[in-house]
């Protein structure tokens, strides 16, 4: 496999943004460009991600094209999907051999929306969506079963929700009242509109482009069944999967950036790719505190990527998600060396 | 965007019947009739799947947020990388160029590729009118959109006023070929063409694809696999290029990012003379004036000459030396999300022998074509019997 | 089609076809920095338009992005209510939520020294006599009824003159002014 490596990355995050979509990334975009000196005509693939849905407009990132400057032509492609997965797909063009640079880019704006009818769009349109149960509830009905189920116990909750930060302490975490019973407030995400751009870069190019690259180790996708009745919700076996394909366990990891939106997703997940519960580093961001919807996971890809740039980490694992409950998981692992 | 790395083939090619409304399927059933069918081609089961993209327009279309989730299970995806692309009305193609990426980068040997649209869900007009905030609502569709555009190219060639029925007739006949079209009209003569009523001036509603319901899919698998099946289609080469759609000086009749997306794809092909070269087109026309438009955009023939191409009986099945659309094309059938698989996946089916009444005799190369948004997303495959040259 | 095995408990029960859920979602929408500034001076009766840092180009109205360059705009500048039909199309689609008299007439208009146009309704002009390169003007709403919205302008009527000829108008105009590099 070739050696692909992250050399540059720009985002902002901020609770209600005024800016549209297209004045939001450009100046990420114009961010990465310069910081590796490229020109839109010197970048190979261009590739998004973003949802119509959480835009309210059909076709929205037509509109979010002229923040990259598409004049002359590129070759471009998007995934109504997380940015990591737009990450993916440029991946595999380098793989193939046709490109040596490639920008990556994705936003989310959750603040227009009445975003809790939003999400549940989201499911079976048949047989769960007519029933509108928010993101919210959904994730209830898991900590639920993971808690009856002794898997996991209100005390790790509260330290997982000091560990992000969203309580100060387990006194103030057990002060809170239940948002969805057994979820607190402090369990649950707080949404931000953002965006986040990345440049990639082949072996050969990357060390002319950024001094330390954070090169791609491993990296995989896996999803699992969508109907609640027919998986278990007390296991993430697409991520289990997914970190195994990576190579996770190859190596020791020193940060590890989770696309956890729940207290009990950062638990689960951490269970499920032999993760330490408490780390000793803590994520530089928790998608819990801000969560860019469309964005969180490439989001995760650029603090890793940002560990390995400070020094902070030499193995960094990036994780993404989609769909209810952890259905669909991507697992990255950064490492400052090559091999 | 070349091929680059391992060759890549098509094996399965699976569609389901195009209709204004599948009222006798889910979402999940309308899928899987498709997959199922490009499978039973392809001589293969559910688990010989390493990896499944999925491609289609607009979600409003069917009122699911990112519905390629709840499918996961009714495509075989579970424990599987799924991937969703969305690049407006070019995304079946790009879809399919995606799949063969998996594939030609030695990352997966055997891909799925499905794209679907289940308009009748939701309400297309609707979706593709969606008052956008801020701004005057006077956009009736995608037809009052590219009805400015084609009046400029009927201005500029001074092409004679029924070259677009002539396009629309040749489609629906070429439909009549093709059991899965949507619109079957035995009965329809040039002069009711003619006759129908202007929609948005220049177009009449003869000349519009309609709004349908319908999904393609494919199975695309590497050299060692396709060498093992019975009747693979080679895929020669695949391209995508974009730009924006309104900036100063644009050239929105005959977009650069369509011009250099064709080059790219000839280049790749070793093709130097499309119009002798390719035996078959499969091209996206939503609206009849695009045949000639994109003709001349392709390289089949010099700019200002695609309608002469059109008036010649060139792009017909019957005696036609570059049939184009031999299924009926997108005036024909238009599940909006899967119309450009559509085009990828009769191109394949055209250079295996196997598109039955349409088929176009001796067919060895085909090109699919696919295109979205303001005329600025572009994805193209060609493809052939034979394997490409090394 | 599959075989589905029913419970004898429901022989004879009517199996559902399909089922109609409304769905709706609330969005607020913010028009963005650049809009807001144009909407703002839209409702003070004044069209403006964003100048590109690039090469100066004229775009109307400002989203401010260069979509060339992906560059922001940050300079305006006001706009003449006058321009010309850069192309159009005759339509008999009725628009949802708007109460237009069939055919009507939707066209590109493009401001005098503005380099891209816009979408939107030309009227008091029978659709026959419209054509590429017919110069028009702005038709607005009474001074009391303006606000910080889209729609200040009514439509956009003939205004005499002769007409600016095919090779110029439209997109055709930037190149044909020699203004810079085309996607030609």
């Amino acid at each position: 496999m070739r050696k692909v490596a992250v050399v540059a990355a720009a985002s902002r995050q901020e609770e209600k943004m005024l800016d549209t979509e297209v004045e939001l990334m450009i100046p990420l975009i114009s961010e990465v460009k310069a910081r590796t000196g490229l020109d839109q005509t010197d970048i190979g693939f261009t590739c998004s991600g973003s949802s119509d849905f959480l835009a309210g407009q059909a076709f929205s990132f037509v509109m979010t094209l002229d923040a990259v400057g598409p004049v002359p032509p590129i070759a471009e492609s998007h995934v109504e999907m997380d940015g990591a997965w737009a990450f993916y797909e440029s991946w595999v063009k380098f793989q193939m051999g046709v490109i040596d640079t490639a920008l990556v880019y994705s936003y989310g704006k959750p603040s227009p929306g009445s975003l809790q009818d939003v999400l549940s769009t989201q499911l079976d349109p048949y047989y769960i969506a007519p029933l509108w149960p928010d993101a919210h509830a959904v994730a209830g009905l898991q900590a639920r079963t993971l808690l009856e189920q002794g898997i996991i116990t209100v005390d790790q909750l509260a330290d997982c929700a000091v560990r992000a930060g969203t309580v100060e302490s387990r006194e103030e975490y057990f002060s809170q009242p239940m948002l969805s019973d057994p979820l607190r407030k402090a369990d649950c995400p707080t949404y931000a509109d953002g965006g986040v751009a990345m440049i990639l870069a082949a072996e050969g190019k990357a060390e002319e482009l950024c001094e330390k690259p954070a090169w791609i180790t491993g990296i995989d996708h896996r999803i699992d069944a969508h109907h609640f009745g027919v998986r278990d919700l007390t296991a993430v076996p697409s991520a289990r999967l997914a970190a195994e394909k990576a190579g996770v366990h190859d190596g020791p990891i020193d940060i590890a950036e989770l696309h956890a939106a729940y207290t009990t997703h950062d638990l689960l997940l951490r269970k499920e790719m032999g993760l330490p519960e408490t780390p000793n580093d803590n994520q530089r961001s928790y998608p819990i505190k801000a969560d860019t919807l469309m964005a969180s996971g490439l989001l995760r890809i650029a603090e890793a990527a940002r560990g390995i740039w400070d020094g902070q980490a030499n193995r960094a694992l990036a994780h993404a998600t989609a769909g209810p409950l952890l259905q669909q998981n991507l697992v990255c692992v950064l490492s400052g060396e090559s091999n | 965007m070349g091929t680059g790395g391992e060759l890549a083939a098509v094996v399965g090619v699976g569609m389901t019947k195009f209709s204004a409304t599948r009222g006798d399927v889910s979402m999940p059933g309308l899928v899987r009739e498709a997959a199922q069918r490009a499978l039973d081609d392809a001589g293969m089961q559910w688990d010989d799947i390493d990896a499944v993209v999925m491609g289609k327009a607009p979600d409003f279309f069917e009122g699911v947020m990112m519905p390629e989730i709840f499918l996961s299970e009714a495509l075989g995806c579970v424990g599987k990388p799924m991937l969703r692309v969305h690049t407006a009305g070019s995304v079946g193609g790009s879809t399919a160029l995606v799949a063969a990426s998996l594939v030609h980068s030695g990352v997966h040997k055997r891909v799925l590729t499905v794209a679907w649209e289940k308009q009748s869900e939701s309400n297309a007009m609707w979706a593709l009118s969606l008052k956008q905030p801020f701004q005057v609502s006077i956009n009736a569709g995608a037809g009052g959109y590219f009805s400015p555009i084609i009046r400029q190219y009927m201005e500029a060639t001074q092409a004679p006023e029924l070259i677009g029925c002539m396009v629309a007739f040749k489609d629906r006949q070429h439909a009549l070929l093709n059991p899965y079209a949507h619109l079957h009209q035995p009965d329809l003569t040039f002069d009711q063409v003619v006759e129908s009523p202007m929609l948005w001036e220049p177009i009449r509603y003869s000349e519009t694809c309609p709004s349908s319901d319908g999904a393609a899919a494919m199975v695309i698998v590497n050299e060692e696999e396709a060498d093992k099946a019975k009747n693979p289609a080679w895929i020669h080469a695949g391209a995508m290029r974009s730009e924006a759609n309104n900036f100063p000086g644009r050239d929105e009749v005959n977009p650069l990012a369509s011009r250099e997306c064709a080059e790219d794809l000839w280049n790749q092909a070793g093709i130097t003379n499309p119009r002798e070269e390719i035996d078959v087109v499969e091209m996206y026309v939503p609206f009849s004036w695009y045949e000639p438009m994109w003709l001349e955009s392709l390289g089949f023939c010099e700019r200002g000459d695609g309608w002469k191409l059109v008036e010649s009986g060139a792009t017909h099945i019957e005696g036609g030396d570059l049939p184009v659309n031999c299924s009926g094309g997108v005036l024909s059938s238009n599940p909006i999300g899967a119309s450009g698989m559509i085009r990828f996946a009769e191109a394949a089916l055209q250079v295996r022998g196997m598109a039955g009444d349409h088929q176009v005799e001796g067919a060895r190369k085909a090109m699919g074509h696919a295109y979205g948004g303001g005329a600025q997303y572009f994805a193209m495959w060609v493809v052939g019997k034979d394997k490409p040259n090394a | 089609m599959a075989e589905i095995n029913v419970p004898s408990s429901l022989d004879g029960v009517e199996p559902v076809q399909s089922v109609r859920t409304p769905i709706r979602m609330q969005y607020t929408f913010t028009p963005g920095v650049a809009a807001q500034t144009y909407l703002r001076e839209f409702g003070n009766k004044k069209i403006l338009g964003n100048v590109s840092p690039v090469d100066g180009a004229i775009l109307v109205p400002p989203r401010g992005a260069d979509p060339r360059h992906g560059a922001l705009c940050e300079e305006f500048v006001e706009m003449p209510h006058t321009g010309h039909v850069g192309s159009y199309c005759v339509t008999n689609v009725p628009i949802p939520g708007r109460d237009l008299e069939l055919p009507y007439i939707s066209a590109w208009i493009f401001l005098d020294g503005a380099d891209v146009g816009f979408l939107n309704l030309v009227a008091e002009c029978p659709p026959e006599e419209c054509r590429i390169g017919m110069r028009v003007e702005a038709v607005w709403k009474p001074d009391e009824e303006l606000g910080m919205t889209a729609e200040n302008i009514l439509y956009w009527k003939p205004s005499g003159g002769p007409d600016i000829p095919f090779e110029e108008a439209g997109v055709r105009g930037w190149h044909a002014r020699k203004r810079g590099e085309t996607n030609a």
